[in-house]
């Protein structure tokens, strides 16, 4: 029986096992494709596409549960956000997120998922482990950027039409407080203490870094880059390095990411990355940070050690969000 | 004043939780002289009934969304007529009732009549596309949203010269806004470096539904042209020069490739939910007469929650200055021009089922900002509504 086949399924069975734990161990990226209606996956060891998937209409904010299992998907024109069981990469559910959802951001404790419902000025609560509504916050028009503070007491909406950062009480669902910022609110990160939050106002071409006890702003961040009219600088996705260093600042169509020194608000330097860079995301090392450009349609590495763009990769159509599955 | 009084709750309002308790109520008034549309020969899709007005009542909409947490109650008091005397008296009214904004959708000439009366008011010129109210009329306390001619032109000037279209046969209707289109169409020529190789009035009264194929092959058989600019702004002839001209060549200005302030097929920067929004709210399109009442509406309402006073004077100072800014879906901030108050926008170049480019186009700089390579530059403007924006 020692057939030149049998040697070759022999061969075959003992490089499978070599070949396929390299995408099952490697941290994988998610990118949200919103005019592909798809999912890249790509694999954060060869930097490379290793899978396209279908979902929803309009795929924008992706996120995942804390134990990865789950990725949760704003399919913004199906007016639901899509549960995908990531082992076996199929839509398990759909959650009630009301219309349009944008943006969204998970409460610590995993129960709550609050969603931006960009069209009906809302904020939507709804618990992903029951699938039910249980809350609705008014809000300005235009709800967009999210996010929860470490502790789970505070979440922050970025309304874009109405230019405010709405404070909500975690406990209650309701709006303790309401911070006018510049033009065009789009994205919201707490420090990780959680007592700073950094908000990116596109239109106003600024970051303000908000003090969280006073709900005040304690410096505007603007960016000037040789070359770009100003006008055209406009920061949208915002990353904190978890050391507390630097501040990432996507703006754009200015097609750059601004360096930002963290404690001194200062900016560093201009990477120049794809056209029109909208958000951004932080290896599990954060060794690298990758950004989705939406009109060359494809995701720029950073290399942060030496501050350099290393590779862009080839997406689908118009990628949007990112969400970062360690290995 | 009785409106200071409030202002000072309203500062203290920022900060409170919605909704808030004492609720402040701003008037902003809105008068439209109607008109009878002409006979036209392309009647297929006429204007709506309620343009601008729709735009303005989502600006209120807009501003009340927001407004609720600063304690501001935004409504619109609409006054319209096909009679000027009628609305100059509702236009008293307005003024009784301490009303001290305004949108005025009407001809230039209604509106310098008001803002010459009521100096003491603030007006946003929403219905007017005249180049000499921007030019040398210069009325103090009028806004303009809606785009000139001039900055129309201008944006489609830049898109052919872009596009090494230097020739260009111009087509002009016989009514007087035909003509100052078509005199907006020379300076740009003049501006840009277009060339018009041949000028022709169109004076047809055949109906041209049945014979167009015939009567327009004929008429523009003139020199040979890159591109043929029609000025026909009521849309009576200009339909029907597509696909039917001597040469085959692209039909741009008031049909065909037009330049316009806002349009439906706009829906990147965000464009897209101030369209659905619009769409839900009026069952139509969004025209550029309600994008320019939506802008003057959210032009105050910014004013207001930076806690500038319900005020004609503190209002027109703000928004003439520096400090003011408006995210208006346009893909960057519009500010006014304060020289003669015209509102800085890109300006859009569609055809009715798409977007194809947005003036200023890349490489027409500019010292200040390349918006301003659109309609009446500062050096070319007689007006100094103030002399420079603080």
């Amino acid at each position: 029986m020692n057939s030149p086949f049998k040697q070759l399924l022999v061969s075959a069975a003992l490089i499978t096992p070599l070949l396929l734990p390299v995408s099952a161990q490697a941290a994988l990226a998610y990118v949200s494709n919103e005019k592909d209606n798809s999912l890249s996956i790509i694999d954060l060891d060869s930097f490379a596409v290793v899978d396209t998937i279908e979902v929803g209409q309009r795929p924008r904010g992706i996120t995942f549960n804390h134990d990865y299992s789950l990725l949760y998907i704003c399919a913004s024109d199906d007016d639901t956000v899509q549960v995908m069981d990531v082992a076996t990469q199929r839509i398990v559910a759909s959650l009630p997120s009301g219309e349009d959802p944008e943006q969204f951001a998970l409460h610590p404790d995993g129960d709550r998922l609050y969603i931006s419902n960009e069209d009906s000025a809302l904020v939507t609560v709804v618990n992903p482990l029951t699938h039910l509504v249980t809350g609705q916050i008014d809000v300005g028009v235009e709800p967009e950027g999210m996010a929860v503070s470490p502790d789970g007491k505070l979440v922050v909406n970025t309304s874009e039409t109405t230019s405010m950062l709405h404070w909500i009480d975690t406990s209650t669902n309701q709006l303790i407080h309401n911070t006018k910022v510049d033009q065009r609110p789009r994205y919201v990160q707490f420090s990780k203490d959680g007592n700073r939050l950094w908000a990116s106002a596109e239109i106003g071409g600024t970051v303000s870094v908000i003090d969280v006890a006073s709900k005040e702003e304690l410096h505007k961040i603007r960016f000037n880059i040789r070359g770009i009219h100003r006008d055209k600088v406009q920061p949208v996705g915002v990353k904190l390095t978890s050391d507390g260093r630097y501040a990432f600042v996507a703006l754009g169509p200015a097609n750059h990411v601004a360096v930002v020194d963290a404690n001194t608000w200062e900016v560093l330097d201009y990477l120049l990355v794809g056209r029109r860079v909208w958000h951004m995301a932080l290896t599990p090392d954060e060794k690298f940070l990758l950004t989705t450009n939406g009109i060359s349609g494809d995701v720029s590495v950073i290399d942060i050690e030496r501050m350099k763009v290393t590779k862009s990769i080839k997406v689908g159509r118009y990628p949007w969000g990112l969400a970062i599955k360690p290995d | 004043m009785l409106l200071s009084c409030w202002l000072l709750s309203v500062t203290t309002m920022v900060n409170a939780a919605t909704p808030a308790a004492d609720t402040q109520s701003i008037q902003i008034g809105y008068l439209e002289l109607q008109h009878e549309t002409p006979p036209l020969l392309s009647n297929v899709l006429p204007d709506p009934q309620d343009n601008a007005l729709q735009g303005a009542l989502l600006g209120i909409s807009d501003n009340n969304a927001g407004g609720r947490f600063l304690g501001l109650a935004y409504s619109l008091e609409q006054a319209r007529s096909y009679d000027e005397a009628e609305l100059l008296a509702a236009l008293h009214r307005f003024q009784q009732q301490g009303i001290q904004l305004l949108l005025v959708n009407a001809p230039a000439q209604t509106l310098t009549t008001m803002a010459n009366q009521y100096p003491e008011l603030l007006f946003f010129n929403v219905g007017s596309y005249d180049d000499s109210l921007r030019l040398n009329q210069c009325v103090a306390n009028v806004l303009h949203t809606l785009p000139s001619r001039a900055m129309l032109t201008d944006a489609m000037a830049q898109w052919l010269i872009r596009k090494k279209l230097k020739k260009w046969l111009l087509i002009s209707g016989t009514r007087p806004e035909d003509k100052d289109y078509a005199n907006a169409v020379r300076r740009s020529a003049k501006r840009f470096g277009g060339k018009i190789v041949a000028a022709k009035d169109w004076t047809f009264d055949s109906d041209l539904r049945r014979s167009a194929q015939t009567e327009v092959p004929l008429f523009t058989q003139t020199k040979e042209y890159d591109a043929v600019v029609v000025a026909d702004e009521v849309g009576d002839f200009g339909e029907f020069l597509l696909y039917n001209t001597w040469y085959p060549r692209p039909v741009t200005g008031t049909q065909g490739l037009k330049p316009v302030g806002w349009h439906r097929v706009i829906e990147q920067w965000g464009a897209a939910q101030l369209q659905s929004r619009f769409d839900r709210q009026a069952s139509r399109w969004m025209t550029d007469k309600d994008y320019a009442a939506w802008a003057a509406i959210r032009s105050i309402g910014e004013s207001l929650s930076h806690q500038i006073p319900y005020s004609a004077t503190d209002i027109r100072s703000h928004l003439l200055s520096s400090r003011f800014e408006l995210a208006g879906f346009k893909g960057r901030k519009l500010t006014y021009r304060h020289w003669n108050g015209q509102l800085r926008q890109p300006i859009a170049l569609v055809h009715p089922r798409a977007l194809v480019s947005q003036s200023p186009q890349e490489g027409y700089l500019h010292p200040y900002t390349e918006l301003d390579t659109l309609g009446f530059d500062q050096p070319e403007s007689q007006c100094r509504l103030v002399d420079q924006a603080d």
